[in-house]
């Protein structure tokens, strides 16, 4: 088993194939949308892969020390950041490939007139467990 | 009352419930329940007859549990049979367990949590800690593979291969959480390796406990990975590596040799020097080369390299590793270590922050780091 991040972008993926931003859909295609999200999740939560998922704000702020004693100097939101994650999803899987084709399948979530977004997931394996017998 | 105990009994109390009536599931659920209420009750109350305590318990657990609707034609059915016992003994039932568990229509991930739970007598909770997911899930996962198994019948033994295969994964891999997977994985295979007469049981319970005798020398205080050389063999468990190589040299003298007894043997000899610059490496390459012709797998291939890099010098270890496909797993991390034994310090150096970026996992990517970093540094002065 391995577990693997499912990104999903705000910025910074090349263009979904039907593209349309999210205010532009009707409220019934936003409604499809989420319900194909929630039914997805349930259904891995069903055949135990899953394992969490996420979605954040877009605002975030950059924090760093600034010596002892003083406050944490704080920068940001900067809106011409160009990566900017949504949110995530965590899955528990067999094989690569099942991850790539559970991949696929959130990539077709509708959107606009009910047809698939197509939209590019950043697909990233996580840094396994240290198995014993190496040498 | 000692839990590892507690739980050696699960077995045997699924095996009479089953034996009594009850489906694999229901039943497997039931032990399930009574394994928590033992746990809870035993410490203050412990019971003369532990076996027969958990047995009654589980099955009243079945009874109450199939007094649904839908069940109670099912239940009055039972009711009406006498509890007889069955004809065949408690061990073959035991191994019966064993091979359902690890039947080839489970996913690995869904038999290694299903011969955890109705073999080792983990819980559900126990179990999704071990592998870092949440309980619902890992609560989904095993009733999946008990519905997956729900129809298997025993006609005839199943593979004794692929329940050592379970039980490798489970030694192998896993964070733990609570549990010590690899003490459980050796306390399940002792198990089978007892109540099975198979060679490769005996290979691997002694390729388990020589590994394990290590595991105090193998990571520093700081958690970083200390490998084989420069391990502190004063730290290793000398009891129960020669318990490994009695069970080991058993296992050879019968003579069928699998894959797991030749693990044993390189581990054996490992185990067997009092200082690295000891280490039998020429007798190392011939069970690698034993270990090619049993299983041709490239990580074989690559070990054998790193092999015969020792026994024959590093640049004979990388003419082997330049007969291997690089995009192998740590093909880099060996090329590393070659270039760095054969003096190119600057290749190895590059080498080792190239196979830091390729580790699948955090202990090895800090461990190359290091390497890379000792190198430059090195290089620097």
């Amino acid at each position: 088993m391995a577990k693997y991040l499912l990104l999903k972008h705000y910025r910074g993926a090349p263009a979904a194939v039907n593209d349309v931003p999210m205010e532009k859909w009707t409220p019934e295609e936003i409604s499809a949308h989420m319900q194909y999200m929630n039914d997805f999740a349930a259904r891995l939560e069903q055949t135990g892969e899953f394992v969490d998922s996420q979605a954040l704000a877009p605002g975030g702020t950059f924090v760093r020390y600034d010596g002892e004693g003083r406050p944490p100097v704080t920068d940001g939101p900067f809106a011409e950041t160009k990566d900017l994650i949504a949110g995530w999803m965590v899955i528990d899987v067999d094989s690569y490939q099942r991850a790539l084709d559970l991949a696929g399948e959130l990539s077709a979530a509708p959107g606009a007139a009910g047809r698939p977004i197509h939209e590019w997931l950043e697909l990233r394996p996580f840094l396994g467990c240290h198995s014993t017998v190496t040498e | 009352m000692d839990e590892a105990l507690i739980r050696s009994l699960t077995p045997s109390v699924l095996t009479v419930l089953g034996r009594r009536g009850a489906d694999f599931a229901a039943a497997e659920d039931a032990v399930q329940d009574a394994l928590v209420q033992a746990a809870r009750l035993w410490p203050a109350d412990p019971p003369r007859d532990a076996k027969g305590w958990l047995v009654t318990v589980a099955w009243h657990k079945f009874l109450d549990a199939t007094r649904s609707d839908a069940a109670r034609r099912r239940r009055e059915d039972l009711l009406d049979e006498q509890p007889a016992p069955g004809p065949a003994s408690a061990v073959d039932d035991t191994l019966q367990l064993y091979f359902l568990c690890a039947h080839p229509s489970l996913t690995p991930a869904s038999a290694v949590a299903l011969t955890l739970r109705a073999v080792g007598g983990l819980t559900t909770r126990q179990i999704a800690q071990a592998y870092l997911v949440p309980e619902a899930t890992m609560a989904q996962r095993i009733s999946r593979a008990k519905r997956t198994v729900s129809d298997v019948r025993f006609d005839r033994p199943g593979d004794v291969a692929t329940v050592l295969r379970v039980l490798y994964l489970v030694f192998n891999e896993g964070y733990g959480g609570d549990v010590d997977l690899a003490a459980e994985a050796i306390r399940l295979t002792r198990q089978l390796a007892a109540a099975v007469d198979h060679p490769e049981a005996a290979g691997l319970l002694a390729l388990m406990l020589l590994h394990h005798a290590r595991r105090p020398a193998r990571t520093a205080p700081d958690g970083s990975l200390v490998p084989l050389a420069e391990q502190d063999r004063g730290r290793w468990d000398t009891g129960m590596i020669a318990e490994g190589v009695g069970i080991l040299q058993a296992a050879l003298a019968r003579d069928r040799l699998g894959e797991f007894q030749a693990q044993a043997a390189i581990a054996a000899l490992h185990a067997d020097a009092p200082t690295a610059e000891e280490t039998d490496w020429v007798q190392i390459v011939e069970w690698y080369d034993e270990l090619t012709r049993l299983t041709d797998s490239p990580v074989v291939r690559l070990n054998r390299a790193v092999a015969v890099g020792q026994a024959d010098g590093p640049r004979a270890g990388l003419a082997a590793l330049a007969q291997l496909d690089d995009s192998l797993p740590r093909h880099t991390a060996v090329a590393a270590y070659l270039h760095e034994r054969d003096g190119d310090l600057a290749t190895a150096a590059r080498l080792y922050a190239e196979a830091a970026h390729k580790a699948p996992d955090l202990a090895e990517r800090d461990h190359l780091t290091r390497q890379a970093a000792r190198l430059n540094n090195h290089r620097r002065r």
